[in-house]
């Protein structure tokens, strides 16, 4: 690594040596400004997951020996960390417990979201701008701050560590992200679409699930995904909420329960925080376009 | 549709203002609300509320507890270890958002250039957002080992270090490590959503300067950056309200520790609320959050208002 990151200054120069003139010092400059930064940033923004999926398959020998093997490469990969994971911890039972909360709690949040962002952006009843702005503001709500008093409800209603908890509580944030979300969608959609519909006497149902929903499917996508993602990666409530072992998601399991006092071992964590990543990573590489254009519309809306 | 021809035969009255009914925007639009409605009021603005008088109570674990008014608040204003959370909390979200600022934009600036592979690069730059929070900041805590840290031992081989760094036994390094942690994790949002406001500025604008002889910072500083302002705005308004109430990154990496030296305001509510037990206290601490994030949202709507007006928009 420090090798290739010492050849690209090296080697501008010679380039430069070339071209002489201003013009034709392009490329080497472009290589200072643009290509050398751009490796940094790339190396740095993905060392993490390199190291995360090296350590993962070394055998526990080469783990921590420096001195004879390189840390960077592994010589004998092996699966023994990931068939102890998936054999002898709880962790399939977490991945699978995953799974069930975060669909469930992205599925009715995006039913909710999506009657409630119709409501505002198109039926537009006395109010919805200032039911607009509340949905914004509930967006900007932490979990930080809702996850004492949560904690007690949960408690108090008898669904204390249980997935129901995680279901009822995901969407105290996914809820105001979709609906905010959707109705910047639904406003890109034009209205007069609508209205054709209403002079042949569509119902608001029918206005909505045969004209607005089929016409706002990317949109619906990038909703999901992206609550989907937020719920697998949440972690405070389920770290609250959840006491038993056959309950925990994998954040929470990976942490709380692979972790021993003294002796850690890493190869399992790694292996456990990868194929814990793995999902949402899928899930984003087959989803780019929908996952970035909801997350800049979120932010430009 | 059938419904309505049955209720014609039926009924005439109630029909007429059955149909009332649902050509009435104001019962609709309630119709359509209420789920999501009864769900944020349920779940979001009770416990909100909730919050705010647990902070006026002794509640504990197992024990309702009783109204004690500002005595939790009493506690916290002598208690220095909530002093210095507060403090750790402004410098963690300063330090880190005035970095993942500058390298996001940075990183936007980059990306915005003619590039091969460029959805390729963007795709995989925000990877680091994507990937649950907690999972790499256990990757994090392997490479801040203190015995066998890769960033230790590559600094031993070049020569740099004599000893391996102690990243999260030593107070300042330990700020240093877990701000860094979150600077990798912030950068790719920041950095795609610039991006995304970039590539609206027309190119036209730049060739224009370009011709009147602008340099390229000039064009920077002149077309890009008030161009960008009402998105720098927002996107700065979530990092640090995210920044702020950040939980998971303190807790995987030091649960606070060495001492207290990086508890933010969210990790010591939670240690005295559920380890601790102590739920009012907690609540109070996590209360006492509410007023810097009332001042990030204001300056985040105002950012709105500006954006919306640039764009010749109604609102």
């Amino acid at each position: 690594m420090s090798a290739s990151t010492q050849t690209a200054p090296v080697r501008e120069p010679l380039v430069g040596d070339e071209g002489g003139m201003g013009y034709l010092e392009r490329l080497p400059r472009r290589l200072v400004t643009v290509y050398l930064p751009l490796f940094v940033f790339l190396f740095v923004l993905l060392f993490p997951f390199y190291w995360m999926a090296i350590t993962a398959i070394k055998p526990n020998a080469q783990l921590t020996d420096y001195n004879n093997y390189s840390p960077f490469w592994v010589v004998e990969p092996t699966l023994d960390h990931i068939r102890y994971l998936l054999f002898e911890t709880s962790y399939p039972g977490w991945l699978v417990n995953t799974i069930i909360v975060a669909v469930a709690a992205t599925f009715v949040s995006l039913v909710t979201s999506v009657f409630a962002a119709y409501a505002i952006e198109r039926l537009r009843f006395r109010g919805a701008r200032f039911v607009g702005l509340a949905i914004f503001l509930a967006y900007l709500v932490p979990p930080s701050i809702l996850f004492i008093p949560l904690a007690l409800m949960v408690f108090n209603f008898g669904i204390y560590d249980t997935k129901l908890a995680l279901i009822f509580t995901y969407p105290t944030f996914l809820v105001p992200f979709c609906t905010w979300l959707l109705m910047g969608y639904f406003r890109s959609i034009p209205y007069e679409l609508e209205e054709c519909a209403l002079i042949d006497g569509a119902s608001r149902w029918q206005i909505l699930m045969k004209v607005l929903l089929p016409l706002s499917v990317p949109g619906l996508i990038s909703a999901g995904i992206f609550a989907f993602t937020l719920s697998w990666n949440e972690f405070i409530y389920a770290l609250t909420f959840i006491a038993s072992s056959e309950n925990k998601t994998v954040p929470v399991g990976v942490l709380t329960e692979l972790v021993r006092s003294d002796v850690y071992e890493w190869g399992s964590l790694m292996a456990g925080a990868l194929i814990g990543s793995l999902p949402v990573v899928i899930l984003y590489s087959f989803f780019v376009e929908h996952y970035v254009s909801s997350m800049t519309g979120a932010v430009k809306e | 549709m059938s419904v309505s021809a049955d209720t014609i035969t039926a009924a005439p009255s109630s029909r007429w203002s059955l149909s009332r009914l649902a050509h009435d925007h104001n019962f609709l639009g309630l119709l359509f609300l209420l789920p999501a409605a009864v769900f944020l009021l349920v779940f979001l603005t009770y416990p909100l509320g909730l919050g705010v008088w647990l902070g006026f109570t002794d509640t504990r674990i197992g024990r309702a507890g009783v109204f004690v008014g500002l005595e939790n608040y009493e506690l916290l204003w002598e208690d220095q270890i909530f002093w210095l959370s507060v403090f750790n909390t402004i410098l963690y979200t300063t330090v880190a958002s005035v970095l993942k600022f500058a390298l996001g934009l940075w990183l936007a600036l980059i990306l915005n250039e003619r590039l091969p592979f460029k959805a390729f690069f963007r795709a995989i730059v925000l990877l680091p957002w994507v990937v649950p929070t907690v999972l790499s900041a256990i990757a994090f805590w392997w490479i801040y080992d203190a015995q066998f840290s890769i960033i230790s031992w590559a600094l031993q081989r070049m020569g740099l270090i004599d000893a391996p760094i102690n990243f999260l036994g030593d107070a300042t390094n330990a700020r240093a490590s877990v701000i860094a942690a979150n600077v990798w994790r912030g950068i790719p949002f920041v950095a795609i959503s610039l991006l995304a406001g970039l590539q609206t500025i027309p190119p036209s604008l730049h060739e224009a300067a370009t011709l009147d002889g602008a340099t390229s910072w000039q064009r920077f500083r002149y077309i890009t950056l008030p161009m960008l302002t009402p998105i720098i705005a927002v996107v700065m308004t979530f990092s640090v309200l995210f920044t702020f109430t950040d939980f998971q990154l303190i807790y995987v990496l030091t649960r606070g520790g060495p001492l207290n030296a990086t508890h933010l305001m969210a990790t010591l509510s939670f240690q005295r609320a559920i380890p601790g037990g102590q739920l009012g206290e907690g609540a109070a601490i996590a209360v006492a959050m509410i007023p810097f994030l009332l001042a990030a949202i204001l300056f985040s709507y105002f950012g709105l208002q500006r954006r919306r007006w640039q764009q010749g928009g109604a609102d």
